[in-house]
């Protein structure tokens, strides 16, 4: 199914404090659909509605009446968050969400390859998944395979993050949701994070969605490119007509779709 | 010697017994970061059903599984109300204490059922090993019998893919959720096996003192969370096994000084007192020293 909509997303809307002063429309009539192995970067300012995308998608709550998804050609649209984990994997922006720091890194693997499983009265751990933990965590290059034993709460916060991530895809889940998860890093863990993202959802072909603040980020991966503004998505650029764009191009695509003036000096510095 | 000797049985005993509830509060404050309240009605709920279905003619040893159902059954209305109807868990944990108290009395219909006259697990025992009914190595034979097997299961249970998610979610709620982890379930499960063992020990030591009363859990969540902090400050545990053995390890170690207490001539009516001052402090302590290294430290906890 290579070349077939592996997410799909149908009139979505989200309010957020509706009726009361606060009341704010985080996401407009959104529609999308990502083809199978499709590597998305989104981007957008804050507001914009990128998380709460995420959010929906991840089932963390439901759309409003009316808005449909589907996954892997299930109807996800009324499952709840645990039972969505069978088919979603997903990276936080702070790697202490993504991780037990109380557990040792083998139980944090034993509960992640459960995925999708039911759990049962096995025994959590046995020497085979352990291999297949090693297997997972050494092209990480971080030594982590040799420290199954060890507390994640001992880790850095960069190695905790490349736990995550290999957590979030041991089991294979059908999409992968990126939400801006080098961003709490510094520059040179962030570079390190993003290279191992790289390199696992190439490997394992996982259709990813990743939202960044970092336009350079947005640019450098992926093969597609969504901008989004107050709930909509503004800016939809596939491959060819992302190739060789520059970040002032997009500016001006940006503004161009949105009909408002670019004045966020934040989204073309920060992680 | 022999005072020490009596003390230190007497001790040994109730630590294994008293033990069960220092698992169940462990499992539930040190697993699932739920402190649960529950455990001054289930403990009594124990007493109380084992003690009315003795009294009725059933095996003493059906009787405490009965027990053990009981306070399943009160753990799990516990989870509920704090999953399903989104209750803090300490307010659940009172409602349960409180509604309990008024269950206890109905199922006692009264405020003690007396065993005296009646074959208890105890009895059991001590005719199966031709030894004197009362004695105090019968009461650790039938004590340490049930410890080990509670022991074992619970170190063999945590280890498995259920008792995996279940720790997981006292650590990282959100993690295990995005791992297609139940929370609720977890939550549920981790009270009714909890409030499980807790009924257990009310049901031997209702069978061990030869009554059940009303007033008998008063208290317990404290002398619980008493055996905890101290199994944990004299064991430093790491990992479920060395957790199992500092929980029954600080029961002993709490019962010894209470024992020790109690012989020099220290009220009886005090003991509930001292537990309380001595968990103040234990949880102080950390707090003050953080505050003499003039760290940041975070507004305490309101629910």
């Amino acid at each position: 199914m290579s070349a077939e909509s592996l997410l799909q997303l149908k009139k979505i809307n989200k309010v957020f404090s509706r009726g009361t002063v606060d009341e704010v429309k985080a996401l407009n009539n959104i529609n999308l659909e990502v083809k199978a192995e499709d590597y998305i970067t989104v981007i957008g300012s804050n507001g914009a509605g990128k998380t709460t995308m995420l959010n929906i998608v991840g089932g963390v709550f439901p759309p409003e009446r009316g808005g449909k998804i589907v996954v892997a050609d299930v109807n996800v649209t009324g499952l709840s968050e645990y039972k969505r984990a069978a088919y979603v994997g997903r990276v936080y922006q702070d790697p202490n969400i993504g991780t037990a720091a109380k557990m040792t890194i083998e139980e944090n693997l034993a509960m992640a390859v459960l995925r999708g499983k039911s759990r049962g009265l096995r025994a959590a751990s046995n020497k085979q998944l352990r291999e297949e933990f090693r297997e997972a965590l050494a092209p990480l290059k971080l030594g982590l395979e040799n420290r199954l034993n060890a507390l994640v709460g001992t880790l850095s916060s960069g190695q905790r993050q490349a736990v995550a991530l290999v957590m979030a895809t041991i089991s294979r889940p059908s999409l992968l949701l990126l939400d801006e998860h080098s961003a709490n890093l510094d520059p040179r863990t962030a570079q390190i994070v993003l290279e191992l993202t790289e390199m696992i959802v190439k490997r394992e072909k996982i259709t990813t969605l990743m939202v960044t603040h970092n336009m350079e980020l947005a640019l450098r991966y992926g093969n597609r490119l969504i901008m989004m503004h107050e709930g909509r998505i503004v800016v939809d650029l596939n491959h060819e007509q992302r190739t060789g764009l520059t970040i002032n191009d997009l500016i001006t695509a940006f503004e161009r779709a949105s009909g408002s003036k670019f004045n966020e000096d934040e989204l073309l510095l920060r992680g | 010697m022999d005072v020490a000797n009596s003390i230190l049985s007497f001790s040994f005993y109730e630590g294994l017994v008293f033990g069960l509830v220092a698992i169940g509060v462990y499992l539930t404050l040190r697993v699932l970061a739920f402190p649960d309240l529950t455990v001054d009605g289930s403990y009594t709920l124990g007493g109380a059903v084992a003690a009315v279905l003795i009294v009725a003619g059933v095996n003493p040893f059906l009787a405490t599984l009965a027990a053990i159902g009981a306070g399943f059954c009160a753990g799990l209305l516990t989870g509920i109300l704090n999953t399903k109807l989104r209750i803090p868990a300490l307010l659940a944990g009172i409602l349960m204490m409180v509604g309990l108290y008024s269950i206890n009395l109905r199922i006692m219909s009264g405020a003690n059922v007396s065993l005296l006259r009646e074959v208890t697990s105890f009895d059991i025992i001590a005719n199966l090993f031709g030894m004197r009914g009362g004695s105090i190595a019968v009461s650790i034979i039938l004590a340490l019998a049930i410890a080990a097997v509670v022991f074992f299961a619970l170190n063999w249970f945590l280890r498995t893919e259920i008792g995996l998610s279940l720790r997981a979610t006292g650590d990282n709620e959100q993690m295990v959720r995005s791992l297609g982890g139940d929370t609720d379930k977890n939550v549920m499960l981790g009270c009714a096996v909890s409030n499980g063992l807790v009924a257990l020990a009310g049901a031997i030591v209702s069978q061990g003192q030869g009554f059940a009363d009303v007033g008998m859990g008063i208290g317990m969540i404290v002398m619980g969370l008493a055996s905890v902090i101290i199994g944990e400050a004299l064991f430093r545990p790491k990992g479920v096994t060395w957790l199992l053995v500092a929980a029954v390890g600080g029961a002993f170690v709490y019962r010894l000084f209470i024992t020790i207490a109690l012989r020099m001539g220290m009220a009886p009516g005090d003991l509930k007192l001292i537990t309380a001052v001595l968990v103040v402090i234990a949880l102080a302590i950390p707090y003050i020293r953080k505050k003499a290294r003039r760290e940041w430290i975070p507004p305490a906890v309101r629910w």
